[in-house]
């Protein structure tokens, strides 16, 4: 375990050191870098902003800079919200909660039925389900999900009339259920594409699988059909999907956001937006970095967790 | 008997069939863009306060008129014509980007491929949207901008497909014997070594248009992207959602328009792997 | 030991519809196969031979462009024509198989003691703890070291050799009557291969089963086999027990392999290289006319062994061969 675990550790750091750089760049820019926000829509002198300027720091070389803004990241001061003053993490975190409770629902729900749709068309391969799901999830990849949303929010909110079309709880109400009501649609529009992205993985993996030798080892030793492709097919296939809830969390993340501002959802999506449209660039920048440091503990919790869960991945 | 002869000769049918279906749709969806308005007898840009919200199919507007009267199907074709020309260029820059990426990470190797290819790593940790709406935010929009800004967060898979394929050419015999021969480095990676990754290459630039023209449409909806009065088939739903209720064809339409260019350039780049590249043939 | 044979080969032909159209994998084999008897089938890859032992296990694809005919009567019963469910109690129980590749022919996500319990449970009437116990047994009989300790390793814990036992205890599990080892050792390093060779005569010499012993190695089959069929082009082309076929092969063919064969005693007086057999297997999409080995074989007569095909007849009570000039040949 410890090589593996080493190597990984030591993969992830540099990366983290590559993904801040490119947030910094970013954030330099920006055209005025860092010190747009006070020179656009205030009435400071040019002596303030160079006060301002020294103040921060902006003055030194870039370098210099950089290593000082990482290491406060590191630390935990992300800055402060250009709007309240806010902590930027406290910011965050305090709109976390929400996204994750769409994410994870809606990855719930992409997996179970994407590994269903998947299995099954790896096992009655060119059948006419098999077909209408692979050129199903074809569309459902190019519909983009914002649209999807208002479609859903039409049917099921305006024309039947069955569920609410935004927010997360009914102001005064909150009860599980009303929770749950709120939760349904979005849910299943970030599904949308998760599923199709899950049920792909799902069938080539499946397929992979059951033209191994070991599949025809359990024939020959006479394991009924249903038991090979349960136990044996089954499992060597999904292990391997471990490592998908990984590579999906940028996709997730970048859905969730759309998703989240169709349904007026108060999650990390809509802040991300909130925050943009008042140039809060504290907290767009927290929430960039923030996101990509997600993603890249994401896929290496992901590849933990199959090295773990996969015998043959040595361990030594 | 016969059905068992034509099983993987339906499959191919079938694939051929949709990527036949997502070319036609493509040449009609161009054609319709860009010489549609001129047939038609509505601008895309006047504004008729007498025929707000008339539903299509109702008068002389086909598709209808949105909340300032303006001719739905005039709009979707200047959309449609924005929506195209980001799709191809920012595929084409960033493919040009990713391209120059790989070829020189893939043919150096060392300590600068390796840079290269962890920088790819470190951008492909940033969720596309949140990257491009950030950047976004920072410039002043336009078309020329979102093309560069989606090109600029869409090149880096490109990249590792090229990275790997030179790579792997680069051991092969004829790329030694023409380091042998003499010629530069430059020469084998434009002569000898990119021809041979073509086929992924054209596949991925397939997609990739899909990708824009999906971005496009995210960003302009979210108001960052092509701005009003220009339409596009995104910026053309960003108002759509308060009218969901009355007039519902306003969400609907550029969204289809949307899902079919979309799926149409998926299905194609779907059909062009099956045909070009038989190492990565879809089962 | 009663007469019938345990194993009744009868015009079996498997042919593959591909999209180069028709190829015919196998045609028209017969064969017998007596109660501890090992028979060993020869031939090059691309003869059939594999193709025959899947047919046979009713383990090939089972879509409509692969087609068997012919009948195959396990103790009178056809393995060809018997309904699924029966087949699949059969497998593994009446009738078994090793495979060569011991690397991947196990299931990488499943202790090796569990899969051999499996095959035990599907077939015997045991609990599970009764089923673990036998798995012991069994991996204790084909020589696991601490067969017990093992139980719980996986399979890339194990050796290739060590492997190949953990799948000969699976095939052994419910006491085949006939039992398939397709290449079972050529994946295998030649010391694991004689190991592995030991192993089976053992165990065949204790269970009293019949082998079907499929290799391309002769010295293999020198080792083990009591009579051998030679493969090629899916058709047998010599049939003789082992002595004779070693001593006096009578189809060009046969004699071709034995030439290729490195011998020991030979090797201090041999100049030049082995003779191998010149030319290719057949494309089986294009077999040439007559005998299909003619444009390989040394002897051959134009005009005669490419027009009319040879059939498969008797040399003496014992052998069959299928060749136009073998009596000539054999004067």
């Amino acid at each position: 375990m410890s090589g593996f675990l080493a190597r990984r550790l030591g993969q992830s750091l540099v990366l983290l050191v590559l993904v801040s750089m490119v947030g910094f760049a970013i954030l330099h820019l920006a055209p005025g870098g860092p010190m747009s926000q006070f020179a656009s829509g205030s009435d400071m002198t040019q002596e303030d902003l160079d006060r301002i300027a020294e103040q921060l720091g902006l003055n030194r070389p870039l370098p210099v800079q950089y290593a000082e803004w990482f290491w406060r990241m590191l630390q935990g001061d992300w800055g402060r919200s250009y709007r309240d003053g806010e902590a930027v993490l406290n910011v965050i975190g305090s709109h976390l909660g929400a996204t994750l409770q769409l994410m994870l629902t809606a990855t719930l729900l992409a997996i179970i039925i994407g590994v269903v749709i998947g299995t099954l068309g790896a096992i009655r391969r060119h059948s006419i389900f098999d077909t209408l799901a692979t050129v199903g999830a074809m569309i459902a990849l190019s519909i983009p999900t914002f649209w999807f949303g208002l479609v859903a929010i039409y049917v099921f909110s305006v024309w039947l009339d069955w569920l609410p079309s935004g927010n997360r709880f009914t102001p005064g109400d909150g009860s599980p259920l009303d929770l749950l009501r709120h939760l349904i649609l979005p849910a299943m529009v970030l599904a949308l594409v998760e599923t199709a992205i899950w049920s792909r993985f799902m069938r080539s993996s499946m397929l992979d699988v059951v033209n191994q030798d070991y599949i025809r080892t359990a024939r020959a030793k006479g394991v009924p059909e249903a038991r090979i492709l349960l136990r044996h097919a089954f499992r060597n296939a999904a292990l391997p999907m471990i490592t998908v809830l990984g590579l999906q969390l940028p996709t997730l993340l970048g859905g969730a956001l759309v998703t989240e501002t169709v349904f007026t959802w108060p999650g990390m999506g809509r802040l991300f937006l909130d925050s943009i449209s008042y140039r809060d660039y504290p907290v767009v920048m927290g929430i960039l970095m923030f996101s990509a440091t997600l993603v890249l503990l994401g896929s290496l919790l992901a590849d933990l967790l199959h090295a773990v869960a996969d015998p043959r991945i040595r361990l030594g | 008997m016969s059905l068992a002869l034509s099983a993987p000769a339906f499959r191919r049918f079938r694939r051929h069939r949709l990527a036949a279906f997502g070319a036609a749709t493509i040449v009609l969806l161009t054609l319709g863009c860009f010489l549609g308005p001129f047939l038609l007898p509505f601008d895309d840009t006047t504004i008729d306060v007498m025929n707000r919200f008339a539903p299509p199919l109702s008068g002389a507007h086909v598709l209808g008129t949105d909340e300032l009267g303006r001719d739905m199907l005039a709009r979707l074709m200047m959309g449609g014509r924005v929506s195209l020309i980001v799709g191809f260029t920012a595929m084409a820059i960033g493919m040009a980007l990713g391209i120059l990426v790989g070829a020189v990470a893939g043919f150096h190797g060392g300590w600068l491929g390796a840079a290269l290819m962890r920088f790819v790593d470190a951008v492909l940790c940033f969720p596309t949207i949140f990257l491009l709406l950030a950047l976004a935010a920072l410039v002043s929009p336009g078309l020329l901008s979102i093309i560069i800004l989606i090109a600029a967060t869409s090149w880096m898979d490109v990249a590792r497909i090229v990275e790997g394929q030179v790579k792997s050419l680069r051991e092969r015999d004829f790329a030694v014997a023409a380091q042998v021969l003499g010629a530069s480095d430059a020469r084998i990676i434009v002569h000898e070594l990119v021809p041979n990754a073509v086929a992924p290459i054209v596949v991925a630039a397939t997609l990739n248009v899909a990708r824009a023209i999906l971005l496009e449409s995210y960003v302009s909806f979210l108001g960052y992207g092509i701005q009003p009065p220009v339409p596009s088939w995104g910026n053309m739903l960003n108002n759509a959602q308060i009218y969901l209720t009355s007039a519902p064809w306003l969400a609907i339409l550029p969204g289809l328009a949307i899902t079919l260019a979309v799926t149409s350039f998926n299905f194609l780049g779907d059909g062009l792997r099956d045909a070009l590249d038989p190492r990565m043939r879809a089962r | 030991m009663s007469g019938a044979p345990i194993l009744d080969v009868r015009n079996l032909s498997v042919r593959f519809r591909t999209e180069g159209g028709d190829v015919p994998a196998v045609s028209d084999l017969s064969f017998t196969l007596d109660r501890g008897e090992t028979l060993a089938v020869v031939g090059e890859s691309g003869s059939g031979k594999s193709v025959t032992s899947l047919a046979l296990m009713r383990l090939l694809p089972k879509d409509s462009a692969v087609t068997v005919t012919g009948q195959a009567l396990l103790e009178g019963r056809d393995l060809l024509a018997i309904p699924e469910p029966e087949m699949r109690k059969l497998r593994g129980g009446a009738i078994s198989m090793v495979f060569q590749e011991p690397m991947t022919s196990l299931n990488p996500t499943t202790p090796v003691g569990a899969q051999v319990a499996e095959a035990v449970q599907l077939h015997r009437d045991l609990d599970r703890r009764a089923a673990r116990e036998e798995a012991a047994r069994l991996l204790d009989l084909v020589g696991i070291p601490a067969a017990r300790q093992r139980m719980d390793d996986y399979p890339h814990h194990l050796s290739g050799g060590m492997r190949q036992r953990v799948m000969i205890a699976m095939a052994l599990s419910c006491d085949p009557g006939v039992l398939i080892a397709d290449e079972p050792t050529t994946a295998l390093d030649v010391t694991i291969q004689a190991q592995i060779l030991d192993l089976l005569k053992r165990l065949q010499e204790r269970t009293g089963m019949a082998v079907v012993f499929i290799t391309h190695n002769l010295g293999v089959v020198a080792e083990i086999a009591d009579r051998v069929l030679v493969m090629y082009g899916g058709r047998a082309v010599e049939q003789a027990p082992l002595r004779p076929l070693f001593s006096r092969p009578l189809m060009p063919y046969t004699a071709g392999l034995l030439r290729s064969v490195p011998r020991m005693e030979l090797a201090g007086r041999r100049a030049g290289p082995l003779p191998a057999i010149p030319g290719n297997v057949p494309d089986p999409r294009h077999m040439p006319p007559g005998c299909v080995f003619h444009p390989r074989c040394a002897h051959h007569q134009p005009g005669r062994c490419d027009a009319a095909a040879p059939v498969l007849e008797a040399a003496d009570e014992a052998r069959e061969v299928r060749c136009l000039r073998w009596r000539e040949l054999a004067a």
